[in-house]
């Protein structure tokens, strides 16, 4: 498969999702360039995360187009090549992690599905790689904790050495103190990959530390398309985005909200 | 200020098959009618302390204290009819998702009539009109068409007030609201906030809010405990939360990425085992 460095990692056209009647995703556009950091933010039932899976293949396109790379996407399922260049962590680290299997078992999965071999060594690189130790191979999700599960889901999306990672609220199940770890976690694997991340979150503060653009959603439309410099200097356009920024900011007495 | 609670070496302890874990270690603090913050990680203990107030804690777990005592009321030789009275009726808890927390088969409003029929003989026709009201003080535009909803066909934020329009309903002394907010978004939990502290002042009620997240809680709370393990590691007021000294408190407000401060890699805790002690 050749890359063209050129065009976009990921180019999303007037992409639509309709649910019964229902847009949920209507219309939108975006381009996110290779090794950008991308951030989608939004209230719930803004898009957001409808977009991130309709990338992945876990929301149905009703129409437009989705381009990896400049190459078109048969939209419907997807297949295999798709997913060694592009994977996905989810928000719930107990959800998204299989009870009943090892660590070991749920990192073979993707290789196996592959066909790629090498198993053992990929593992434990895997796992070194998001600091986890070879001890933790044998172990099952329960026994480990939220932040220890969601290095392992990160490592699951990383061990096919995808070159786009898609990350649904991957810190909001989390403490801060872990949420923090986490985070250096996912910019020292971009670092070190020249990874094209597209984050979906609802925080302000941890969208403007990963990314450098992002896209404020609301309705299955985006707002406002900025840089995270902008945000962080308030140069909004969108009145939604300034409630975002003014909500983000804390709860102050006395302050009626502007509903 | 008259003291309602009176906390003194609460502990909470579960069995496991490594024999008891204690998840409170020793709590103490009392309340008076002021808005405390409770703040600590997942498995500090935050909760189970609001849960032990109630009289929630599951039956395998033991409790002790040297006192517990919400307005002169031993909490842990209480019957449990008198217990029963006290929760809804003098001491509610607000909980963190209305999605799980509200009965999925039940109305909101017979929900709520039902909170206050339970801790008052008021009649029908009086129960609705309070609930109706009481819909209307927590913000809700329509009473009349939410009181016949059910909390599918509610958005989280309108089940939110929904719960704490019936938790309120029996006029409590003292609120629990152990993250009340958390699931909600951001734009949403502010309204919520300002609705329950709006509330509260009116009242004159004590509240003890419990959440992990520290800056919320110091703008909302006049005090803050800071658990760790099971324990106070830090009390403050409020207003001082920029001078904490214990480092775990600083390191909760630390590690937090902030609009406006760039800092790469962000600063992690580094967990003092001494902090246990």
């Amino acid at each position: 498969m050749t890359i063209d460095r050129t065009s976009p990692a990921l180019s999303v056209e007037k992409l639509s999702v309709v649910y019964g009647g229902y847009h949920a995703l209507d219309e939108v556009s975006v381009d996110i360039a290779p090794g950008e950091a991308f951030g989608l933010v939004g209230e719930s039932g803004s898009g957001k995360s409808t977009l991130l899976r309709a990338v992945a293949g876990l929301a149905p396109v009703t129409s437009g187009a989705i381009r990896l790379s400049g190459e078109a996407l048969k939209l419907g399922r997807r297949d295999k090549a798709f997913y060694s260049r592009v994977q996905m962590v989810f928000q719930d680290p107990y959800g998204s992690l299989h009870p009943r299997q090892t660590i070991d078992r749920q990192l073979l999965e993707p290789l196996a599905v592959q066909g790629i071999g090498d198993g053992e060594s990929r593992i434990l690189r895997a796992l070194d790689e998001v600091g986890l130790g070879s001890n933790f191979r044998f172990r099952y999700p329960h026994q480990l904790s939220g932040g220890q599960r969601q290095r392992v889901a990160i490592a699951r999306a990383l061990i096919l050495e995808p070159a786009i990672l898609l990350l649904d609220e991957p810190t909001s199940a989390l403490d801060a103190s872990v949420q923090a770890e986490v985070l250096n976690l996912l910019e020292q694997v971009r670092r070190d990959r020249n990874l094209t991340f597209v984050m979906v979150t609802h925080d302000l503060g941890v969208v403007t530390h990963i990314c450098q653009r992002l896209a404020v959603m609301r309705s299955g439309r985006m707002v406002e398309e900025l840089t995270s410099a902008d945000l962080v200097a308030g140069r909004v356009t969108a009145p939604y985005t300034r409630d975002l920024m003014r909500a983000s900011e804390g709860f102050r007495r006395g302050e009626r909200s502007a509903a | 200020m008259s003291t309602l609670l009176h906390v003194e070496d609460l502990r909470v302890s579960f069995p496991s098959r490594s024999g008891m874990v204690e998840a409170v270690r020793g709590m103490t603090f009392t309340l008076g009618r002021e808005r405390l913050g409770i703040v600590g990680e997942s498995g500090s203990g935050k909760s189970q302390t609001g849960r032990a107030i109630m009289g929630l804690t599951p039956p395998q777990a033991r409790i002790t204290a040297r006192r517990l005592e919400f307005d002169g009321i031993d909490l842990l030789s209480a019957t449990p009819a008198v217990r029963r009275n006290l929760r809804g009726g003098r001491i509610a808890m607000v909980l963190q998702d209305p999605k799980y927390s509200l009965n999925p088969v039940m109305s909101i409003g017979r929900q709520i009539v039902e909170t206050l029929r339970t801790h008052e003989s008021v009649s029908r026709a009086e129960a609705r009109a309070r609930a109706l009201d009481m819909l209307a003080a927590v913000q809700i535009r329509d009473p009349a068409r939410v009181f016949d909803l059910y909390p599918h066909e509610v958005s989280g934020g309108m089940g939110q007030r929904a719960m704490i329009a019936m938790m309120l309903i029996a006029g409590p002394e003292l609120l629990i609201a152990d993250e009340p907010t958390s699931a909600l978004d951001v734009t949403v939990q502010l309204e919520v906030l300002s609705i329950l502290d709006r509330l509260v002042a009116d009242r004159g009620m004590g509240l003890i809010f419990v959440s992990h997240d520290l800056r919320l809680v110091s703008s909302f709370c006049d005090r803050v405990l800071v658990m760790y393990a099971g324990r106070v590691v830090e009390e403050i007021s409020a207003a001082e939360l920029g001078n904490a000294k214990h480092p775990y408190t600083r390191g909760l407000l630390n590690c937090m990425p902030t609009l406006g401060t760039d800092r790469h890699p962000l600063p992690v805790l580094d967990r003092q085992p001494e902090w246990r002690l």
